[in-house]
């Protein structure tokens, strides 16, 4: 009682005793929340402002009004979600295939050494390799249409996991093994009830980076040749001289990234609320 | 019951942890192991518990010979080593996997009581204190009813209080089922309140200098004449045991190391 009673005395003194901003925690949670926003806002409503009061010309750089009217545009003839549903498949299938070979691969590099004396040094000469070398060699095998796609995003989708899944079971602290030892676990047991719990918060945060770079690669691989798709809508904004169109592109790539990241973490938070983390401050 | 026969262990790195150890206990019997750090009491317990190889001699179990963990020997370790992923009740039930549901529940129930914590069955290990923790691993061990139960100095990093605390719950729990009990510690006060014999280690290498029998009657009264005698006894051969290792040969072998 006493360890919960503390902190929130010392959280009032502070907040009575400081002055109002100078420290983090003295911020009311409104505040804190607000004050992320003032910066992009003010610069938005600025730039809008110049423009209307012909300040700005605003041809290249065009003001948030037509950047939403053009988003709502393409929304209301349906164009926006053609795009975005291509983009999101060849992400969600590239990630899948790149995330599930990874945990495997990785698994196996990190329970046997003989595995990983065979497979580490060859993948990691692999990941050397910057993955958009990849794409002429994927479009000569797997053509132009969706597999070389999927294929370069499960590639940048597979180093990432693949890493951290083998480092997390390398990583598994001794003393918890030897407890599953000592009541006589078989490996399989071992690993399903004390590895995979072990593992299971860095394997989210290897999937998270994942799927970051699984939305950065899906991009490279619209710009090499695609009739559809929110990076098709980039080039073709680029090709037309349609800056708004552009950016209008990049709100729905951010604004699709980030939902597909809050998904990955809200699903999995059941998971992993046993740990002895701030996770609120992430 | 517990029978260990010129028990040795060397360790890849060429330490000379154990030598010869010989050592029979009893049935229901509580053994104190004490010495200072590194006279191979930890190596002891690993040994018997089939977490490393004896690089010699054996260990043997009603006649049994182990090699590996066994299902009647249990261990607490010096630290909790709770698995922070289950609750409370599902920490202490870890090792009643092959039991059914309603025999775990009653087991869990059972023995958390006894340790004082069923109000927390639901909670994580991270919200209890490094007393309650530790309480909860001792729990974990007593749950699956072992024949031997292996405590490798469980007290060590609390404070006096809960200590003398834990104390009490363990024999509560000890008193159900009569365990044979081997108790690695560094506290000969600790040594006297719970054991009914005292082993005094050596180290370098590890091994057995002498034993105290400690027939006190429980529940033991630490004020009282015939404990502190008994303390007193446990101490000095403990000292004698320091006395004993000869100076000259433990210069040797620092020249021998600093040569190298």
């Amino acid at each position: 009682m006493a360890d919960i009673a503390a902190p929130a005395e010392a959280r009032s003194e502070r907040r009575a005793g400081a002055p109002a901003g100078a420290l983090p925690f003295g911020l009311a949670p409104g505040v804190r929340w607000g004050l992320g926003l003032v910066l992009p806002l003010a610069l938005a409503l600025g730039w809008e402002a110049a423009v209307r009061a012909g300040l700005a010309e605003g041809r290249l750089m065009p003001p948030p009004s037509r950047i939403a009217a053009t988003l709502y545009g393409l929304a209301q003839t349906g164009e926006l979600w053609t795009h975005a549903w291509a983009t999101l498949w060849r992400v969600a299938v590239g990630f899948g295939l790149g995330a599930l070979s990874g945990i495997a691969l990785g698994a196996l590099s990190g329970t046997s050494e003989a595995a990983r004396r065979l497979l580490d040094p060859t993948l990691q000469a692999l990941r050397a390799i910057p993955s958009i070398a990849w794409v002429p060699l994927f479009i000569l095998w797997f053509g132009i249409f969706e597999a070389s796609k999927v294929a370069l995003i499960a590639v940048g989708t597979f180093f990432p996991v693949y890493l951290g899944v083998a480092g997390a079971i390398l990583s598994v602290d001794r003393k918890l093994v030897e407890v599953g030892r000592v009541f006589r676990l078989s490996r399989l047991d071992l690993a399903r009830r004390i590895l995979l719990p072990a593992v299971l918060p860095e394997l989210l945060i290897a999937l998270r980076s994942g799927l970051g770079l699984g939305f950065m690669f899906v991009v490279a691989a619209e710009f090499m040749g695609a009739s559809e798709g929110l990076g098709y809508l980039l080039v073709d904004g680029q090709q037309l001289g349609k800056p708004d169109q552009i950016l209008a592109a990049i709100i729905a790539f951010a604004l699709m990234g980030k939902a597909a990241d809050s998904l990955l973490v809200a699903a999995t938070k059941p998971l992993v609320r046993w740990q002895d983390v701030a996770r609120e401050r992430l | 019951m517990l029978e260990l026969e010129r028990l040795s262990k060397i360790y890849a790195d060429g330490t000379h942890a154990l030598a010869d150890v010989t050592l029979e206990v009893r049935e229901s019997e509580i053994v104190s192991v004490v010495g200072g750090s590194g006279c191979g009491k930890t190596t002891l317990l690993r040994l018997i518990a089939g977490l490393d190889r004896p690089s010699g001699g054996a260990i043997l179990l009603d006649g049994e010979r182990l090699s590996e963990p066994h299902p009647a020997v249990g261990i607490v370790f010096q630290e909790p080593r709770l698995l922070p992923w289950l609750t409370v009740a599902d920490n202490v039930g870890f090792g009643l996997d092959d039991r059914s549901a309603a025999e775990r529940r009653d087991r869990v129930g059972h023995a958390l009581t006894r340790v004082g914590l069923i109000e927390h069955a639901g909670r994580w290990p991270r919200e209890l204190s490094g007393g309650q923790q530790q309480r909860v691993a001792i729990a974990r061990a007593f749950v699956t009813e072992p024949k031997v139960l292996l405590l490798d100095e469980p007290f060590s990093a609390l404070d006096a209080f809960t200590r003398a605390s834990l104390h009490e719950h363990l024999l509560a729990l000890w008193e159900e089922n009569r365990p044979t009990v081997l108790l690695v510690t560094h506290d000969v006060q600790e040594a006297v309140t719970l054991a009914d014999r005292a082993i005094v280690m050596q180290p370098k290498p590890g091994r057995i200098f002498d034993e105290q029998a400690l027939r006190l009657s429980r529940p033991r009264d630490k004020l009282s004449p015939a404990f502190e005698a008994a303390t007193r006894r446990v101490l000095s051969t403990l000292d004698d045991s320091l006395k004993s290792i000869p100076a000259h040969q433990e210069r040797g072998r620092e020249a021998a190391a600093l040569w190298w």
